[in-house]
């Protein structure tokens, strides 16, 4: 219980990210450290990725999942799975593709269509996810070192908060088993009406690279938790996390075929799943191009139901009451935290006028201090980009804000001359119409843009296609209350950031997806409304 | 009968030590103010089990004091629900590692069956408090849809200090019925266990300490209900009183609650459930659910299904069933596993009991089987039935609370409806048919919180469970219970430009 609560202050701590608390851990300690020299010695960290810290992990799980058993893919294929520090192999992971996604949506079918898992009675099922929990938290320190490795994300942030939000998903989850209610809706006959929430089925899942495991408990929690069997296809570049916590969910009790892994890539084992006959359902976390495609197989195969959680361009709007201090922090950690790879990122960071130019001296400042370097060095604030396609996309970013003329006032380079690193990146002046102030970049690239009022702000933080997030940053009850309402994301942080709490609802407007994960709407994704209906005959009440 | 009367005495059985017997106030175990103290007694002998410290208003006082603080200024509402899950399921593990030694102190204090205890009473009792547990972390408000531009929202606060009052028929699942809820919803609790029973909430008391539930979140103060019950009542600083138990006692502590502090009040009360049989009911199920919807618990149970109806096409055939079963029913040693049913809580119910037997033979009633104490030591009755009960006895009229049945005849579904709700009560009712409109009409037509459908006692921590009429109100079980330990607060501020109302 100590050792839990001191996860979650860590959690809160952080992700408030008042600068006065946040966790020492998670922030650079040479903090006075502004000047070029001190820049070059902080740089200077990346030097450590000549030489690795090595991860001290097996890795044990490279096999499919399928009905309970690791296999090798029916191709006999495998794939490398590569550090992205060095962009050395840690291993071959086998590759499923259509036959194996068969296989499993074959094992999952039969699992729900006559297995125990739907049939157990909800406590049962419930008692199983929260032994899952626990064996997560045993396990929490293997977890986050496999996490880490295979995804570049700083050591502490995986340990500290990711791994430990999996378990508490997975409590909140296990809590809903034997909650879910149908309403009995009123009749405007004599009729008695009842309202079952049934499993959808089998259910298709495809998660993204970012939160490998996080992205895991999102999807498989309610999918569980509502009694459904799935198929989960884990991003091709981060397979190992998800094999080894299915082993543990299995170890927990959950019965065969009722979770499939297949590891794989997304045309192949990918487009089986989403157009898949037997597949009741899939949902998707990823880019908003792979979205479309998925909705597109969904329609032409069987018109399963699909939710999305898809790209962002989120702004973060600072007005001109702001303590400059603290909003430079959270903006910071909005957009820079996990090397900028989050769907939610705050990435365009909208401020007021009156404080702009000391607003971006402070942003240059802290950036010039984001501590680069080996993920599994204590203090290092970012780690390297997933892969070489990812680094590559954003330093052809950080080329197209240099000639559409946005001013660059940090970074704009890669870090270190090894792996995916890539130096925190601002630019500032940035204009609505340029490419780095519409697209998605997923790295760590801030666009700082400039505005003078309130429906100016609202007008062009709406003005994307996105909608996913938004971030306010004032303390004028009138404005906060205006913007949360004016926003059309499906997320509004107020004098906050990145606050992800299992009970709240997380999912996108316009092109930023379908659906919502998390919280009491993420079942509905995973259940089936069925209405029945029969005659009262002399009813004593209508 | 007498042979079912065989009232020996498991003499195997180790009787656990008893470890608790004092007040449990502010994470400690303290004497009563007054050093007094009240004895326990086993029901199967009328042996003194312990000696119990007897709380009276002064400690009622404390323990308030201390909830109030741990309320006011403790951990216990200001931490997370997901921290308070974390506790109370914490609270679960260690009930389920001393399953046994607890049904144990229930058998010996309340002549409960042991191995019934082991498989439900306390199993189910753990399951209440997961329940909650997960419930904790979800207690929603909602945004509100506002006429004008503001913008409202509700906030679910927990509602402060709950003073609980609780039966003595089953020690462990009352306690958790009302406990897991109030925790969950992050208020703090006084208990009065009923002073027939005061050992399994004792043990409670400590192991919610070892769980890291803070001192003072939850108090237990054995005692009497005219001295502690009663000083919690009326307590100017508990915010909701919870009560099981009589009608009578149920009338007072509302009437106390009003003429206190206006705090909020839920009853669950007695009954005088009925058990309707249709023509097209399955006779051996029916004589099976009829029986054990009377007898079980001795009769001891506020839902018990003592007015069973029975349509007049198969009521003798019914009937000769019916004896066949109350005449197998073993009555004995509730440690002996093959005993159905125990002892009667204490000398006051069992002559209770068989007054109520007189008063049935003298209206005229028909004594079809039972009717009489079983021999030996102890408070044991004979599982009794009536036939040609007619609505307007006694015996069909009050709560025995006892393993009396009153059996009826009747022709049609309208009379049945109407004979049902003939009662003061409403906790619930037994329907036993295949007829899905028969079903549908009865459900909605007899007043009752529960009603079981073929089937009786199916109780479960999601269903909600309470009364109509004098049955009490309010609901235990469910996320409708959580309601009653929380205000609700509504908060309403001014819009500028909002794109949408």
């Amino acid at each position: 219980m100590a050792a839990r609560r001191a996860v979650s202050s860590l959690l809160s701590r952080c992700l408030y990210a008042s600068p006065k608390t946040l966790s020492p851990s998670l922030l650079p300690k040479e903090r006075a450290h502004g000047s070029a020299a001190g820049i070059l010695q902080r740089f200077s960290t990346v030097a450590a990725v000549e030489d690795p810290i090595a991860p001290s992990v097996l890795v044990n799980h490279t096999k499919l999942l399928i009905n309970g058993q690791f296999v090798d893919a029916a191709s006999g294929k495998t794939f490398p799975t590569l550090d992205p520090r060095t962009g050395e192999v840690i291993a071959h992971v086998a590759e499923g593709d259509a036959e194996d996604i068969n296989l499993a949506v074959n094992a999952a079918r039969k699992a729900f269509d006559e297995g125990p898992w739907p049939r157990m009675t909800a406590y049962e099922r419930s008692r199983i996810l929260l032994r899952f929990a626990d064996l997560i938290d045993k396990h929490n320190d293997e977890l986050a070192t496999l996490e880490t490795w295979d995804n570049g994300k700083p050591y502490e942030q995986a340990a500290g908060i990711e791994v430990p939000m999996v378990s508490r998903l997975m409590r909140y989850y296990a809590g809903w088993t034997d909650k879910i209610h149908g309403l009995i809706v009123p009749a405007d006959g004599p009729h008695h009406v009842q309202v079952l929430h049934e499993p959808i089925g089998v259910v298709g899942q495809i998660i993204p690279w970012n939160f490998p495991l996080l992205m895991f408990a999102w999807k498989v929690g309610p999918a569980l938790a509502c009694g459904n069997t799935i198929v989960l296809k884990s991003a091709e570049q981060t397979p190992l996390t998800a094999l080894y916590v299915a082993k543990l969910l299995h170890e927990a009790g959950l019965p065969d075929g009722v979770l499939n892994v297949v590891s794989g890539f997304g045309p192949t084992a990918g487009a089986a799943l989403a157009s898949h006959m037997d597949v009741d359902k899939i949902a998707f976390t990823g880019s908003t191009e792979t979205g479309k495609m998925i909705q597109e197989l969904a329609a032409r195969s069987n018109l399963k139901s699909v939710t999305l959680e898809l790209g962002g361009k989120s702004p973060f709007i600072i007005m001109d009451d702001a303590n400059v201090d603290h909003a430079v922090e959270l903006a910071h950690f909005a957009l820079f935290f996990n090397q900028g790879q989050c769907c939610c990122a705050g990435s365009r960071t909208f401020v007021h006028e009156r404080v702009y130019d000391e607003f971006v001296e402070k942003s240059k400042a802290r950036a010039l201090k984001r501590v680069v370097g080996d993920p599994f060095k204590k203090g290092v604030e970012q780690g390297p980009q997933i892969d070489g396609e990812q680094f590559n996309k954003i330093l052809r970013y950080i080329r197209l804000g240099i000639d559409s003329g946005a001013t660059l006032t940090a970074g704009g380079e890669r870090a270190g001359s090894k792996g995916f690193y890539i130096q925190p990146t601002i630019f500032s002046d940035v204009k609505d119409d340029m490419t780095i102030a519409q697209d998605e970049i997923f790295g760590p690239v801030q666009s700082i843009l400039k505005f003078k009022d309130l429906n100016e702000v609202i007008k062009r933080a709406n003005d994307s296609r996105f909608g996913l997030a938004a971030g306010v940053f004032t303390n004028n009850l009138n404005t906060a209350n205006t913007l949360m309402r004016a926003l059309r994301v499906g997320t509004v942080w107020i004098n906050c950031f990145d606050i992800f709490d299992a009970a709240i609802p997380f999912g996108g407007y316009k092109m930023s997806g379908v659906g919502r994960e998390k919280g009491i709407d993420s079942l509905k994704n995973y259940l089936q409304v069925k209405a029945v209906v029969s005659p009262l005959r002399n009813p004593a009440w209508l | 009968m007498a042979e079912n009367g065989n009232g020996s005495l498991k003499q195997g059985f180790k009787i656990p030590e008893i470890n608790y017997t004092k007040l449990f106030i502010n994470g400690e175990f303290v004497d009563a103010a007054s050093g007094k103290e009240f004895e326990t007694r086993d029901p199967r002998t009328g042996d003194v089990i312990a000696n119990i410290a007897e709380a009276d208003k002064g400690d009622v006082d404390l323990a308030v004091k201390a909830a109030r603080e741990a309320f006011d200024h403790g951990p216990w509402p200001r931490m997370s629900g997901y921290e308070r899950g974390r506790t109370l399921y914490k609270f679960a593990d260690l009930i389920e590692q001393h399953i046994e030694e607890l049904a144990a102190l229930d058998g010996i204090d309340a002549g409960k069956l042991f191995e019934f205890g082991k498989a439900v009473d306390i199993p189910g009792s753990v399951r209440m408090l997961r329940y909650y547990a997960s419930l904790a972390d979800k207690i929603h408000g909602e945004t509100l849809k506002m006429t004008g531009e503001y913008q409202g929202y509700t906030l679910k606060e927990p509602i402060g200090v709950v003073g609980v009052i609780i039966p003595w028929n089953f020690p462990s699942m009352m306690f958790f019925l009302k406990v897991s809820p109030a925790l969950a919803a992050g208020c703090t609790v006084v208990v009065k266990p009923a002073e027939q029973t005061p050992l399994s909430a004792l043990f409670y008391a400590s192991l919610a300490k070892e769980a890291g539930i803070p001192d003072g979140a939850l108090n237990v103060v054995p005692g009497f209900g005219p001295t502690a019950g009663a000083a919690l009542s009326s307590h100017m600083d508990v915010d909701n009183i919870s009560f099981t138990g009589s009608g009578e006692t149920g009338r007072v502590i509302m009437e106390v609650a009003a003429k206190s502090n206006l705090k909020t009040v839920s009853l669950e009360l007695g009954g005088k459930s009925p058990l309707i049989i249709f023509d097209d009911a399955n006779l051996d199920m029916a004589a099976g659910l009829a029986s054990a919807a009377v007898f079980f618990n001795k009769g001891e149970i506020c839902v018990a299904g003592s007015r069973v109806y029975v349509q007049e096409g198969i009521y003798d055939e019914f009937v000769k069933k019916l004896i066949t079963v109350a005449e197998n029913w073993v009555v004995g040693d509730p440690f002996d596993p093959k005993v159905n049913m125990g002892p009667q809580i204490d000398k006051v119910q069992f002559e209770r009991v068989l007054k109520y037997i007189e008063y049935g033979k003298r209206d005229g009633a028909t004594l079809l089987t039972g009717g009489k104490p079983c021999s030996g030591n102890g408070y044991y009755v004979e599982p009794t039935i009536f036939a040609d009960v007619k609505e307007d006895m006694k015996i069909a009229q009050d709560e025995i609370f006892g393993p009396v049945m009153s059996l009826m005849k009747f022709k049609t579904i309208e009379e049945a409806i109407e004979r049902a709700n003939c009662t003061k009560y409403g906790l619930a009712a037994g329907i036993l048919t295949n007829d899905i409109n028969t079903v549908n009409r009865v459900s909605r037509s007899v007043r009752a919180g529960t009603i079981w459908v073929n089937c009786y006692f199916a109780f479960d921590a999601d269903a909600p469970f309470g009364g109509y009429k004098m049955s009490g109100f309010g609901r235990d079980q469910g996320m409708d219970a959580m309601q009653k330990y929380l205000q609700v607060k509504s908060v309403i501020t001014p819009l500028y430009n909002s794109p949408w109302l």
